[in-house]
């Protein structure tokens, strides 16, 4: 044996012993790369997540939740779903952290660290919803292309932060400002430190927005490494993307950002409505902006046997994006007849809001519940599929659970 | 004894440990030379049940009812072309969810060439492509699907 060959395969076979496969093209991995394996093999343990999350993807991680896991009126960690372009980043030290503000539309360019943003700006705590772009795509057809989400890509949490618009306003904004675009610290999955995972943004609007924060709590405490820790951008009511997860700097631009993921198909949707299955040119997709209107039944959990007679509460949460929940209603019959779901009001803008209803069932027999939000332009969820796109993304169709009476 | 006898000595006491060391260093040596020619020739003092014991590495490739069990994907032909260029990057569970027809998955492959590194798949492409759109073709969903795969269970109050 060649004593090369050796060395590599021994290297390599204390690998294989411990995760008790061979990496193939190990040889050509990169120094310094931990596998994803070596890391921790339990995305569960890893992230504290509930044992009833759905992983779909373990390279990037990304992990679904079910709709009676999301019933909490502000989502817990161990119920968020994880949505990863890249690889996750290690060894954060926060007091070593920086947050710079650049671009061609600052006036002066700023660095802050973690402490500059804690003492120098007033904090905000806000309950945002972020769902992403792609939520709901596996119920597309023709399929499209990426993790095949189903319900479980959405949560709203309580985040605590600085006003986006605070921190750029102290650095200063030059006049022709037209977007705004974050950059972070996660690797691409290539290990191509040329390469951006994702770097996406939000029009100036949104931006500026009270509830736009530079978050570094989560539900009161730090935020978790994979939800973004130290710093994360939140903005409520838009795809997740915006919400940017380990945030090193922010550029103001004077141009729509065009960073990994803003541009081609990502994030876009047909600007105006094709047949499913076409074929759309680059430049006729448009960026997606405020989710639409939706809901979900959080309780009971689909699947529920109950006795005739009983009268059957259902409860679970709505949201518009950038608008509120107007009304909210539940049918049995399939859409034939609609009845009223109370709902409150949100916590604040951007949050998603509860319902509730109390349904009765004439007879034994399969039943489905179905619900459906209406959003305060009087736009409702449609109980079909909404149109396709060659992304998959933006289906608020109507959630339903089973049910059966004895 | 005077100090030359004694010197004497000494050297002798150090030449006869180096004669020694020396006998050692050949003979180890030239027995782990040995044993690297012939790395067999101390199994005639294995016992039996040893041989048993010999299959502890794991298939890093094994195939148990039909799926390869590392990455999940369904043994047919061109597995391993598979395995080897589509489960790098990602995991074989952003292969497996995805189901799309041969133009869509060359289009994919093109896309992942333009922006994530993908290499050259030279005649292999075609080879990726078949195993996908023959084992993970589209399934026909409709505007709706029908609830499936329900856990029925008894709601208590």
């Amino acid at each position: 044996m060649k004593r090369r060959d050796f060395i590599k395969k021994s290297t390599l076979s204390s690998f294989t012993a411990i995760i008790g496969i061979e990496l193939v093209y190990g040889a050509k991995m990169l120094d310094g790369y931990t596998p994803l394996a070596l890391q921790d093999p339990d995305p569960f343990k890893l992230f504290n997540k509930h044992k009833d999350m759905v992983v779909l993807n373990d390279k990037p991680w990304n992990i679904e939740a079910q709709a009676h896991l999301l019933d909490d009126k502000i989502t817990p960690n161990s119920c968020m779903f994880i949505r990863n372009n890249g690889l996750v980043p290690e060894n954060v030290d926060p007091n070593i952290w920086t947050l710079t503000i650049d671009g061609e539309s600052v006036k002066n360019k700023k660095t802050y660290t973690l402490s500059d943003l804690k003492s120098k700006f007033e904090q905000h705590t806000y309950q945002l919803t972020l769902e992403c772009g792609g939520n709901g795509r596996a119920e597309f057809d023709p399929p499209a292309k990426g993790n095949q989400w189903t319900i479980g890509a959405v949560h709203c949490a309580s985040w605590t932060g600085v006003r986006l618009r605070d921190v750029l306003e102290d650095a200063g904004i030059k006049s022709n400002a037209v977007y705004i675009g974050y950059h972070a610290i996660d690797k691409h999955l290539s290990l191509d430190p040329k390469k951006e995972p994702i770097s996406r943004g939000c029009p100036m609007d949104k931006a500026l927005q009270d509830e736009t924060l530079l978050a570094f709590k989560m539900n009161g405490e730090d935020i978790p490494l994979i939800h973004g820790y130290p710093l994360r951008l939140v903005a409520g009511g838009w795809p997740a993307s915006v919400s940017g997860k380990w945030v090193d700097r922010i550029s103001i631009r004077n141009q729509v950002h065009d960073g990994t993921k803003m541009t081609g198909t990502a994030y876009r949707v047909p600007c105006e409505p094709v047949a499913p299955g076409e074929k759309v040119k680059d430049e006729d997709m448009c960026i997606i902006e405020s989710m639409p209107v939706k809901s979900l039944i959080t309780y009971p959990k689909t699947g529920a046997m109950i006795q005739k007679g009983k009268a059957l509460t259902i409860r679970g949460h709505a949201w518009a994006g950038e608008l509120e929940v107007d009304k909210m209603e539940y049918s049995i019959d399939f859409g034939s007849t609609w009845s009223t779901c109370s709902i409150e009001k949100p916590a604040n803008r951007l949050a998603w809001q509860h319902f509730s209803a109390t349904v009765d069932f004439p007879k034994s027999g399969y039943y489905e519940v179905w619900a459906r939000a209406t959003d305060t332009n009087g736009i409702a969820q449609p109980m079909l599929l909404p149109g396709w796109n060659p992304k998959g993304y933006l289906n608020n169709a109507c959630h339903r659970i089973a049910v059966k009476v004895k | 004894m005077n100090k030359k006898e004694a010197f004497g000595a000494q050297v002798r006491k150090v030449y006869r440990l180096l004669m020694l060391l020396f006998a050692l260093f050949v003979i180890t040596g030239g027995g782990l030379m040995y044993y690297m020619v012939n790395p067999n020739v101390f199994d005639f003092l294995l016992k039996p049940e040893t041989v048993v014991l010999t299959p502890v590495e794991i298939d890093e490739d094994r195939i148990e009812n039909g799926i390869h069990v590392r990455t999940g994907l369904v043994d047919a032909e061109g597995l391993m072309i598979v395995v080897n260029n589509c489960t790098n990057c990602h995991s074989s569970k952003l292969v497996t969810q995805n189901r799309m027809n041969t133009e869509r998955w060359n289009a994919t492959i093109k896309w992942m060439q333009e922006t994530q590194n993908l290499w050259d798949l030279g005649r292999n492409q075609e080879v990726i492509v078949n195993y996908l759109v023959t084992n993970y073709p589209p399934i026909a969903k409709g505007r709706r699907m029908v609830l499936k795969d329900i856990d029925w269970y008894e709601l208590e109050d």
